[in-house]
């Protein structure tokens, strides 16, 4: 059998630990890589975190991974800012689970917010242990001692001095950490005190983001790069509809297929291989493979089908004082209902992994999936060999946001790989990506609430009705949770129920009577099924808000008030008025009631996201006769606390903004009684150049408080303030994603 | 199989190829280039775009016996590293893209209609950009890059 080799990386290659030994920077002989143990580093030793080459590299070992937003310049600028080097300097490798300690991957917009943490504390307390080996060396106590980009002095006397890399070189850097929490919220702590981050001064600053040079250059590789000796390509055959199964399968026309090798058939899994990439696309399409009919039939109304069905399960999410009671007595009672679709991650590109599946020695696999540690269990699991003889290698990959199906590439690569007994490569089609990949669920929800005369709002009742975000749960960490295990008949054993609360989770309003209750609809099928539902970038925030601000602006409307002072009116918050205020002053908001009519309009939307608050204004253009809406601006006003590289997150912010423009105008998973019938990007489109508005995104820093998350939040408010504005610039209230108004009329 | 004799990057690049295969294939596996990358392999997204005697088009629905004696260009052919192109500077400068798999698209589409546009008009840059995708949405960045790189990016 060919041994794989991760030549394609051989920065890789320079630390892998057998018995948490550092094998160092001359590991010989490829070869001799898939025999290591793959042990996941513990995460109580200094040294599974950060090294210090005698070079003067900084190594950091983070279970973080980038999802194509910049996070690893803004992880290298923490630890940099604590170690006091360049940050050039530092060098991150992140999500190998034989390398890197499991942070629980990517999700929930904590990378920064939590995931952060233990690299801050690493690298402080590296800095003093380095401090104290320093002081021994010049002979002057720690207080008297200066660091410069890594070089160590004395005060008094700048000329006698020792780089952390002969410090490091000298003497084993290690240091015994008190570990907590676990998955994304794992906290080290050591002798090492961070900084004042009154006193940063990398930390803050706008460093360019480290992987786009490269990726502009051509010189970037992602997890479709990767191609290891003697590697098979495969592709997969999906059956025709939820549940169907497989009869019968006919190999004949595709056995003349130049380099075609063979069909693998487990269950109802149907996967090709080939010497080539071409040639598996070739044999997918030309094998000819019967199926059953399909177990399940889907819904041809799904919001009557949502509205109608029996809840799987009910919660009680908030009850303060007696909204039932009050909305009874009001003499002023509003009602409104909205529907969001099921939506899909539909990733640029196409999920792809590389698996190496052995019986004995060590499994490999390559991918560009969130949760590396998460996933080295599940497949595990699945591929029935020991956790610790599972490799996962996280290389990066298209934008993900969620559980895309990355995880599920890599299930199909592991299955094929174990029955061809070779390396194999799937990158899915844009079918499978699209129409096979998880979805955003579909969420219906129902706000009724009482206006008292002053204009105020005395009760709010919310009611949702939503498949759950996790009918497959988002941690990749059991064998049924991947389309490919489900296909070979094991169960989805974990899923969980997640309820669409006011706005998605947290309110900045004081509303003295509130009653919140989700009902989760039982999922369409329970096993392999086009439209099993995960995590979508934000999960239920963007369905969550488009309601609850939505209907904040039909009160503000009832009340004859602004929409932004009638927010002020119900908040006390200071984050949340000090956003509001920014946009507000930004666009030069034109305080008034709506509607506006006339064909223009603006809309403001507010949400919360894990402590980060967010302000949009939309502004558009309604062709009368056509009913086209065009956003000809946002505009986004964001407080995540402390803002570690404000550029990049800029960036990420204003990408956000499109995409939830994408989401809110365009997106919708289509699906007759047995397809997904979104299968490409003509069937699922997406925001194009020309949806394209102007874009402005206010960076509201406080350095003074911890930083939360921005990878999610900014995508929450954007369809509330464009089904906002066109309310202004028409009167008509839209209360379907996607926003349409000359299909859709006044709503539900 | 059949012997195709490209031209890539400036080197000739004889294939033992299906003559059959998408140029996408024969480049990424048969030439071992990581660019132009898959995204749909039906022509609507752009991420596997090359140019082809200085015209971009969608290698992957280009038979490989079709490019046979054309200059192809591919994103690690504009520039180096040392010497980046011009478009791909700007590029940089401006920090465009989130993950950046689309990005291939992008760059190259944006080098053709600056060889034939200069200085672009808004509809000029819709019909070269309309039909490539970015799924992140870093639209706003990329525009920049482009006038950037024309050089008629407005002070702010």
């Amino acid at each position: 059998m060919t041994m794989p080799t991760p030549s394609a990386f051989p920065s890789r290659r320079d630390f892998f630990k057998t018995g948490g030994l550092l094998i160092g920077f001359s590991l010989a002989s490829p070869d001799v890589l898939p025999q290591l143990a793959a042990a996941t580093p513990a995460p109580g030793r200094l040294d599974a975190w950060l090294r210090i080459g005698a070079d003067e590299t900084v190594h950091v070992f983070t279970g973080k991974v980038d999802i194509g937003m910049g996070v690893q310049t803004a992880l290298i600028q923490v630890v940099a800012e604590e170690l006091d080097v360049a940050p050039a300097r530092v060098h991150m490798l992140m999500g190998d689970t034989s390398a890197t300690p499991d942070q629980g991957g990517v999700g929930g917009s904590t990378s920064i917010a939590a995931g952060a943490r233990p690299l801050r504390n690493a690298a402080a307390t590296a800095r003093l242990l380095l401090l104290q080996l320093a002081s021994a060396r010049l002979v002057a106590p720690v207080d008297q001692l200066q660091v410069k980009n890594g070089i160590v002095s004395r005060k008094d006397d700048s000329s006698r001095a020792v780089s952390y890399g002969a410090l490091a070189a000298a003497q084993d850097l290690n240091d015994t950490l008190r570990v907590s929490g676990g998955g994304f919220a794992i906290n080290v702590e050591g002798s090492g005190k961070p900084k004042d981050p009154a006193t940063y001064t990398i930390v803050g600053q706008s460093l360019p983001r480290v992987d786009l040079p490269p990726k502009i250059l051509g010189r970037a590789r992602y997890s479709t790069d990767v191609r290891v000796p003697g590697m098979l390509h495969g592709r997969v055959i999906r059956p025709a509809g939820a549940g169907a199964p497989l009869r019968n399968v006919d190999e004949t026309a595709v056995k003349a297929i130049p380099g075609y090798v063979k069909t693998v058939i487990q269950g109802n899994f149907v996967g090709v291989l080939a010497e080539s990439e071409w040639s598996a696309i070739r044999a997918a399409s030309e094998l000819k493979v019967t199926w059953g009919s399909p177990a399940a039939v889907f819904p041809l109304d799904l919001y009557a089908h949502m509205r109608a069905a029996k809840p799987k399960a009910t919660r009680q999410l908030t009850a303060q004082g007696d909204a039932p009671g009050a909305l009874s007595r009001a003499t002023r009672k509003l009602e409104a209902s909205y529907l969001w679709p099921f939506q899909a991650h539909a990733t640029m590109g196409p999920g792809c992994a590389v698996a190496d599946v052995r019986s004995a020695g060590v499994t490999t696999v390559w991918t560009g999936a969130q949760k590396p540690h998460a996933l080295q269990k599940g497949l595990a699991e699945m591929l029935r060999l020991p956790e610790d003889q599972v490799r996962v290698v996280w290389v990066e990959a298209s934008g993900s946001y969620g559980r895309a199906g990355d995880e599920d590439v890599a299930a199909d690569a592991a299955l094929l790989s174990q029955a061809a007994g070779k390396p194999v490569r799937v990158q899915w089609s844009r079918a499978d990506m699209t129409a096979w990949g998880g979805k955003g669920p579909a969420v219906l929800v129902d706000l009724a609430a009482a206006l008292d005369p002053q204009g105020t709002v005395a009760a709010l009742e919310l009611t949702s009705r939503a498949f759950s975000g996790t009918e497959i749960i988002p941690q990749p960490n059991t064998a049924g949770n991947m389309l490919a295990a489900q296909l070979i008949g094991m169960p989805n054993t974990n899923p969980g129920d997640e309820y669409v609360q006011w706005g998605g989770s947290t309110y900045a309003y004081t509303i003295p009577n509130v009653r919140v209750t989700g009902h989760i609809i039982a999922p369409l099928y329970q096993a392999e099924s086009p439209l099993r539902t995960t995590h979508l970038r934000d999960p239920n925030g963007p369905a969550g808000t488009f309601a609850a601000e939505s209907f904040m602006d039909e009160l503000a409307a009832a009340a004859a008030a602004d929409p932004i002072e009638f927010r002020l009116r119900h908040t006390a918050d200071p984050r949340a008025q000090a956003v509001l205020a920014a946009v507000a002053g930004r666009v030069r908001w034109d305080t008034r009631p709506s509607p506006k009519h006339g064909g223009t309009g603006r809309g403001v939307a507010l949400a919360l996201r894990g402590g980060t608050y967010v302000a949009t204004v939309a502004e558009v253009e309604v062709d009368a006769h056509s009913g086209a809406v065009r956003v000809k601006r946002l505009v986004c006003a964001h407080d995540c606390g402390l803002i570690v590289n404000p550029g990049a997150l800029k960036g990420t912010i204003q990408a956000n903004l499109i995409q939830s423009l994408g989401r809110a105008l365009k997106e919708e998973v289509t699906f007759d009684q047995t397809r997904v019938t979104s299968v490409d990007w003509n069937t699922y489109p997406v925001a194009r150049w020309s949806d394209v508005p102007e874009v402005e995104v206010i960076l509201l820093n406080h350095p003074e408080i911890a930083p939360s998350g921005a990878g999610e939040p900014s995508s929450r408010p954007t369809a509330a303030a464009i089904a906002n504005a066109i309310f202004d610039a028409t009167g008509q209230r839209l209360r379907r994603v996607p926003l349409r108004l000359h299909t859709t009329g006044s709503g539900p | 199989m059949a012997r195709v004799s490209l031209k890539v990057n400036g080197k000739a690049r004889p294939l033992d190829v299906d003559p059959q295969t998408p140029l996408l294939y024969a480049l990424r596996d048969h030439a071992g280039l990581d660019n132009p990358r898959f995204g749909c392999g039906l022509g609507q997204c752009g991420a596997c775009t090359v140019l082809l005697n200085n015209v971009p088009v969608r290698s992957c629905l280009l038979p490989v016996a079709q490019a046979a004696g054309k200059e192809i260009v591919t994103l690690e052919g504009l520039g180096t590293p040392e010497h980046p192109h011009p478009v791909q500077q700007a590029f940089i400068d401006e920090q465009a893209f989130q993950c950046g798999y689309c990005l291939n698209g992008w760059v190259i589409a944006a080098k053709a209609l600056l060889d034939r546009h200069p200085n672009p008009t808004e509809p000029q840059m819709k019909a070269a950009f309309e039909g490539l995708v970015c799924r992140c949405g870093s639209h706003v960045q990329i525009a920049a890059a482009v006038r950037r790189a024309a050089g008629m990016r407005k002070t702010a």
